[in-house]
C-alpha cells in the first residue's frame, strides 16, 4: 500500500476497517457492527466533544490533518472513508 | 424534635473508602480498628517528605465501563458509585425526576485531571488535550454526573467549603426537603486528591503527619504525639427523603435527619479560634435546629484530623456546645483509619454516625494511646475499642462535625429510628 514515495495511500477496505476500530475505542460499539452508511451522530452516538477524540485519532492513525471547517461535511461513516481517502491521494 | 412541616429521613447509604468499597466493608474494618493508611508506592512520592496516604479501595472504580471512566475524574468515579450503593440501598425511590434532587460537593474536585492536562499541554500541544478536561476537572462534575444517572431535575447543587463541603451538600439536601423544593435527594461529597501537588502543598503548610515509617500509627486523633493529618481519597452518600414519601412507598427508614448548623469562624484562613468557638456555635444550632437537647447526644463523629490545633478547639468546641452533657456523648475519631477524605469526609463520617446509631456502637479511634492533656481537661468521652452506645431509640442523637480551612463549621444532627 506504500507507493514510490513512501507515503501511505489506503484501500477503502483498510480504511473503513482502521475507522471502525477507532469508533470502537471511543463509542464502545463494536467494530464488527459498525456500517459504512453509518451517521455518526444518529447511530452511533458521537456528540460534539467525541467526534473531537475520534476525529485526532482518525488524523494520527490515516497520517493526515482534518481542519475543524471540513468536520461539518463528515456525517456518516462513509463520508469519513472518502475524506481519509482523497486526503492520503492528494498528500501522497 | 424540630418542628419543620417535612421531615427528612435517610433511606440509603453508600461509600467507597480506604477501609472498603462499601458501607458494610468499612464499617467493619472500622469496628476492628483497621487502619487504611498505607506507604504510598508512586515514584513521586519518593521526591516528598510525606510518602503515606489512604487511597480508596483499588478495585472501587470497578462498576464504571472504560470508556465512560476515561472521561470521568477519579473523584467523579468515587462520587458515582457511592451515589449508586446509596440509590440501591434506598429501595431505589421511584421518585419523579422534577422532585428528586442532587447536593453533592467536592473539597477540590478534579485536580488529577487538572494536572494531567497541564502536563498535556506543555508537553504535547493544546490539541492533544481531551476534550472533557473540562468537565472532568469542574468540581461541580461529580454531581452533574450523578444527577444525569438519575434523570435528577429538581436542582443538582455543589457545595465549595474545603473539607466541610460534603456536611454542607447534606445540610443543603436537607433543607432542599423541607422548603418542598424536592421529595428525594442524593446527597454526600467525594475527593481523590493523593497527588503530589495536594501532598507537597498541605506539607509545606506542616498540616501532614510525618511519621513515614509507621503509616497506621500516622494518624493519631486526639493523642499527645499527633503530628498532622493524613490524606485519604473517598466518597460518601446518603439518600435524603421525605418522611412522607418515604412513609408512602413503604422505605427502609435508617435515620431522621434532624438537623444542620452552620458557623464561620470569621478568624483565619487555617487556623481555628483556638477555644473551638465557631465549632461550638455550629453544634448549638445544629441542636436547635434538630429540636435536641445535648443530653440526647449520645455520639460524636468528630472532625478530629490529628493537627495539633485543630483537635483541641474541637474538644473544646464539643464541651462548650454540650455542656456537661458531654460525658454522656462518646466520641470517635474515625480519620484515625480512614484518613482525611477531604471533600469525602464530611458525608463518609455522617453515613458512619448513622451506622453507630443503628448499630448502637460507637468505633474506635485508634492510636489514641496518651491523651492530649488540654483535651482531657475537655472531659469528653473519647472511644478507643468499639463502645456500646448509651440509650436506643428514637431520643438517641448522634452528631457530625465537619470544619474546613475558611473558617466552614457544619454540624449535622441524625437521632435513631
Amino acid at each position: 500500500m506504500d507507493n514510490a514515495k513512501g507515503a501511505v495511500v489506503m484501500t477503502e477496505q483498510e480504511i473503513f476497517a482502521g475507522f471502525a476500530e477507532i469508533i470502537e475505542e471511543f463509542t464502545g460499539v463494536s467494530a464488527a457492527e459498525v456500517e459504512i452508511d453509518a451517521n455518526l451522530s444518529d447511530d452511533l452516538d458521537i456528540d460534539s466533544l467525541s467526534m473531537i477524540e475520534v476525529v485526532v485519532s482518525t488524523q494520527d492513525k490515516f497520517g493526515i490533518g482534518i481542519p475543524d471547517e471540513d468536520l461539518r461535511s463528515l456525517r456518516t461513516v462513509r463520508d469519513v472513508v472518502g475524506y481519509v481517502r482523497r486526503t492520503q491521494r492528494v498528500s501522497a | 424534635m424540630n418542628t419543620y412541616p417535612e421531615q427528612v429521613v435517610v433511606t440509603g447509604l453508600g461509600a467507597v473508602t480506604p477501609l472498603g468499597a462499601d458501607v458494610a466493608s468499612t464499617w467493619s474494618a472500622l469496628l476492628a480498628g483497621r487502619s487504611g493508611v498505607r506507604v504510598l508506592g508512586e515514584r513521586w512520592a519518593d521526591e516528598l517528605p510525606v510518602r503515606i496516604g489512604a487511597p480508596a479501595e483499588d478495585d472501587a472504580t470497578a462498576g464504571i465501563p472504560p470508556l465512560q471512566r476515561r472521561r470521568m475524574d477519579r473523584c467523579e468515579q468515587l462520587a458515582l458509585l457511592a451515589a449508586r450503593q446509596a440509590w440501591q440501598h434506598a429501595g431505589p425511590p421511584a421518585a419523579e425526576p422534577d422532585r428528586l434532587g442532587v447536593s453533592f460537593a467536592c473539597g477540590v474536585g478534579g485536580l488529577g485531571s487538572t494536572l494531567d492536562a497541564y502536563d498535556t499541554v506543555r508537553q504535547q500541544g493544546w490539541q492533544r488535550l481531551s476534550p472533557f478536561t473540562v468537565p472532568m476537572l469542574m468540581a461541580n462534575g461529580a454531581a452533574a454526573w450523578i444527577g444525569i444517572e438519575l434523570g435528577a431535575r429538581a436542582g443538582t447543587h455543589s457545595m465549595v467549603s474545603a473539607c466541610a463541603s460534603s456536611a454542607e451538600a447534606i445540610g443543603y439536601g436537607m433543607q432542599m426537603i423541607r422548603s418542598g423544593r424536592a421529595d428525594v435527594v442524593v446527597a454526600g461529597g467525594a475527593d481523590a486528591a493523593i497527588l503530589p501537588l495536594t501532598i507537597a502543598a498541605f506539607a509545606v503548610m506542616r498540616a501532614l503527619s510525618l511519621r513515614n515509617d509507621e503509616p497506621e500509627r500516622a494518624s493519631r486523633p486526639f493523642d499527645k504525639g499527633r503530628d498532622g493529618f493524613v490524606l485519604g481519597e473517598g466518597a460518601g452518600a446518603v439518600v435524603l427523603e421525605s418522611a412522607r414519601h418515604a412513609a408512602e412507598r413503604g422505605a427502609v427508614v435508617h435515620a431522621v435527619a434532624a438537623g444542620v448548623g452552620y458557623a464561620a469562624d470569621a478568624h483565619h484562613l487555617t487556623q481555628a479560634i483556638p477555644d473551638g468557638a465557631g465549632a461550638a456555635a455550629a453544634i448549638r444550632h445544629c441542636l436547635a435546629d434538630a429540636g435536641v437537647t445535648p443530653e440526647q447526644v449520645v455520639h460524636v463523629n468528630a472532625h478530629a484530623t490529628a493537627t495539633p490545633t485543630g483537635d483541641r478547639a474541637e474538644a473544646m468546641a464539643i464541651r462548650r456546645a454540650l455542656g456537661g452533657a458531654a460525658r454522656g456523648a462518646v466520641v470517635s475519631g474515625t480519620k484515625s483509619m480512614t484518613g482525611h477524605m477531604l471533600g469525602g469526609s464530611g458525608a463518609v463520617e455522617s453515613v458512619l454516625a448513622i451506622c453507630a446509631l443503628r448499630a448502637a456502637v460507637a468505633p474506635p479511634t485508634i492510636n489514641l494511646e496518651d491523651p492530649d492533656d488540654e483535651i482531657s481537661a475537655a472531659g469528653l468521652d473519647i472511644a478507643t475499642e468499639p463502645r456500646e452506645l448509651p440509650g436506643r431509640g428514637g431520643r438517641a442523637v448522634a452528631l457530625n462535625n465537619s470544619f474546613g480551612f475558611g473558617g466552614h463549621n457544619v454540624c449535622l444532627a441524625f437521632t435513631a429510628v
